[in-house]
């Protein structure tokens, strides 16, 4: 098999190029806590989601000095979750489940974009680095009623 | 020309195609009219049963049967007329798919399966859809195998010989397609079926989808690699030079089996159920598609530049001119090409871990599979159309045709144009896919979106409307070359299968070891998916039951 000049330049330039482009990738996303993308790998049952902790009590709470939790229930098409309000500049790790079928949790205008499947939790850190109302909807397919399934967050000055 | 018998199952898998393509590209138009609020459906039809006719029908089932007839007419021409056997299975295969594709239709149509082409559980759709798209599955199984049976034979008489470049390709595609299909057919008929039925009352919802991805990933290959088949063999001929490299040009089917199953977890980054490093690891496996996708490109632009300097190009850059343009058999290709520079370009984005986040399940999304299986895939179908229904049917494809062709995609370009950057920027801005109209309660955020020069709620539909009219046109060719154009009776009149020679001497015979690579693409999946899935079925939570949400 005969591999003419240029075709070795090109393939040579375009797997160095790839091996350096995935590095960066992986190191970024792995140095740091915050840059992985949502995931987790807990479970839970999906028919006793309200009686199971953290979820028998959604909200927004403070976990230490710069850390809040947000948990929060999908279902066809609402979340649950009272008064959702957090800090600008504090670490906010959102946790969620679903109750019937896959939902997402998006947060326009950040990088929160979670898949939110029945039997498992879903687990993403942000820190919000501007105040103001965020919108909140489901990008996943859900039913009829998908395309009015939102909500809103509160980020607020210290 | 190709035996009469042939010719006639390659005329009816195209005949399927093109009926999906018609009600398929329908219910796009209908879908972009919706989601900018102009049209209001009655109360029997809902948005989201339209979304799953368009992706069912236009993804897959316009896809596959044109698959299968390029392959079988392909297969014909380059090993010889299909034995009786032969085809007797393809029709028995082609008859099963039709059943299966007309089954599923009939369940989206009457709103019992509104769970779009991913149906994703626990979304339960009547259980004669997934036996619908099971026995479509099957079918396609059945003709991979009668042609694989044409090929044997072939080799068969042919001992120690390499087999045509157009049967190999044919039956690399075939093999990705065959083992891709193990994960949707595990998952529909061992999760899907036993559930929608009401056998067993809950499904493990994170292993179906796993198992969906797992087939959903290479399905695009499964798409794509006809059409590179088309720029690695049928293009050289069109412009008059024989095929670059035989060798490469195995070698790169050979990567694509190799590394387009174990990556289908690149879908599934923003989810849970599955740790970071698999994910990761996944998502390096992805990019070495980019290593035959760059011998690709390599082996295209050499063919282009040795036709134009045989004509006359000059310089650097002057052989681009000499490229026969008026030739739409080549325009179309070409065109189809070049929209995947960025279509390839915007995956890897897609596939990149944390730029994930980004467009996941927004209208980015969108935008980049019409410019990846909507127009390179799509568009070189349409150019190979031109050719192949006059080429079945011994009729002949007139200048006036070869006008409407040229017509028929500039408007797709322009269409496609309009339609996919305005997805593409509202994608970046976070606008969601799958969704019929909504403001969001006019949240500032989303009306915003629709405020851009080419996100407004006008472009996508412009777009949309010109693509449908381009689709209509393109129904009047295929049904001006399959009945009513005169028939060729000169010989310069007929049209030909444009099947560029290739020459295979120093092609090293390892690479038609089947054995060798099929044994290499199942090592890399288990390394790939073993743990993983064991994980899912091992930890897996209580699992869950249906849900009828529409
Ligand atoms: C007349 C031409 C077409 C128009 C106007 C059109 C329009 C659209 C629109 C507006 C959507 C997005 C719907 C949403 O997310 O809410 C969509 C989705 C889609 N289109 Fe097209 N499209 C066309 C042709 C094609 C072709 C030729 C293919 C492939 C061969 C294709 C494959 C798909 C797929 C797979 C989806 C995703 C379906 C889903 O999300 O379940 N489309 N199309
Ligand atoms: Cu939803
Ligand atoms: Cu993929």
């Amino acid at each position: 098999m005969h591999l003419h000049k240029y075709e070795k330049i090109w393939m040579t330039f375009g797997i160095a190029a790839l091996v350096v482009f995935l590095s960066i990738v992986g190191v970024s996303a792995f140095s740091h806590e915050q840059h992985t993308p949502a995931g987790g790998i807990e479970t839970i049952d999906p028919e006793k989601v309200k009686e199971t902790a953290p979820f028998n009590e959604p909200g927004v709470k403070q976990l230490d000095e710069d850390t809040y939790q947000a948990t929060i229930v999908a279902m066809a098409f609402a979340y649950e979750a009272p008064e959702l309000k957090v800090p600008v500049g504090k670490e906010v790790i959102f946790k969620l489940t679903s109750t019937d079928v896959v939902h997402s949790f998006t947060i326009d205008n950040t990088n929160v974009n979670m898949m939110v499947v029945p039997g498992q939790v879903t687990t993403k850190s942000y820190t919000f680095k501007e105040p103001g109302k965020y919108l909140i909807l489901c990008n996943e397919y859900c039913g009829t009623g998908h395309h009015y399934m939102f909500a809103e967050i509160e980020v607020t000055e210290e | 020309m190709i035996a009469a018998a042939d010719r006639k199952l390659a005329l009816w898998n195209i005949g399927v195609a093109y009926v999906a393509f018609l009600i398929g590209t329908l219910a796009g138009l209908l879908q972009v009219f919706i989601r900018n609020d102009k049209l209001v459906l009655p109360a029997w039809l809902d948005y989201y049963q339209i979304l799953t006719a368009h992706g069912v029908l236009l993804a897959l089932i316009f896809t596959t049967f044109f698959i299968f007839a390029f392959f079988i007419t392909g297969m014909s021409k380059s090993l010889g007329a299909f034995g009786p056997k032969v085809l007797l299975w393809n029709w028995i295969g082609f008859v099963v798919m039709l059943a299966g594709t007309v089954l599923a239709t009939v369940m989206i149509v009457s709103g019992k399966a509104s769970v779009l082409y991913t149906f994703y559980a626990p979304l339960m759709a009547s259980g004669w859809y997934y036996v619908g798209l099971a026995l479509f599955v099957v079918g396609s199984w059945i003709m991979s195998f009668a042609l694989v049976g044409h090929y044997m034979k072939w080799r068969k008489a042919n001992p120690g010989e390499l087999s045509p470049l157009f049967a190999f390709m044919t039956v690399s595609t075939i093999i990705l397609w065959i083992i891709a299909c193990l994960g949707v057919v595990a998952t529909v008929l061992f999760q899907y079926i036993p559930w929608a039925f009401g056998w067993v009352d809950t499904i493990n919802v994170e292993l179906s989808r796993s198992l969906f991805w797992y087939f959903g990933h290479p399905l695009v290959y499964f798409w794509l690699l006809p059409a590179y088949m088309a720029w690695y063999v049928v293009v050289p001929k069109i412009i008059g030079v024989p095929v670059f490299s035989d060798a490469l040009a195995r070698l790169a089917f050979i990567l694509f089996i190799l590394f387009s199953i174990p990556v289908g977890f690149h879908h599934q980054l923003m989810e849970p159920g599955i740790s970071n490093f698999w994910k990761f690891f996944q998502v390096v496996l992805t990019f070495m598609v980019i290593i035959p996708s760059l011998m690709t490109a390599f082996s295209m632009f050499a063919n282009f530049e040795r036709a134009g300097r045989k004509n006359g190009g000059k310089g650097l850059f002057g052989w681009f001119t000499k490229l026969p343009w008026k030739d739409v058999r080549f325009t179309s290709l070409f065109i189809a090409m070049a929209f995947f520079i960025p279509g390839g370009a915007g995956g890897i984005i897609n596939a990149s871990f944390q730029l994930n986040e980004i467009v996941h399940n927004t209208l980015w999304i969108v935008g980049h599979f019409h410019i990846t299986v909507g127009t390179p895939v799509a568009m070189t179908f349409m150019g190979l159309t031109f050719w192949i229904i006059p080429y079945l049917t011994g009729r002949k494809f007139s200048k006036t045709m070869q006008k409407l062709a040229f017509i028929q995609i500039g408007t797709w370009t322009v269409g496609m144009i309009l339609m996919s950057t305005a997805q593409h920027i509202l994608g970046l801005l976070g606008a969601p896919r799958r969704t019929a109209f909504s403001n969001y309660n006019n949240h500032p955020s989303a009306l915003e979106w629709f405020d851009g020069i080419l996100t407004n709620h006008v472009t996508m539909a412009v777009g949309g409307s010109i693509l449908f009219l381009s689709a209509m046109l393109l129904l009047y060719i295929v049904i001006m070359s399959a009945f009513i154009s005169p028939k060729a009776v000169e010989a310069h009149e007929f049209v030909e299968f444009p099947l560029a020679e290739s020459d295979k001497q120093a092609t090293p015979k390892i690479f038609e070891d089947w054995k060798v690579w099929i044994g290499i693409a199942f090592a890399l999946i288990l390394v790939a998916y073993a743990v993983p899935i064991i994980q899912m079925i091992q930890d897996a939570p209580p699992g869950s039951k249906g849900f009828i949400t529409w």
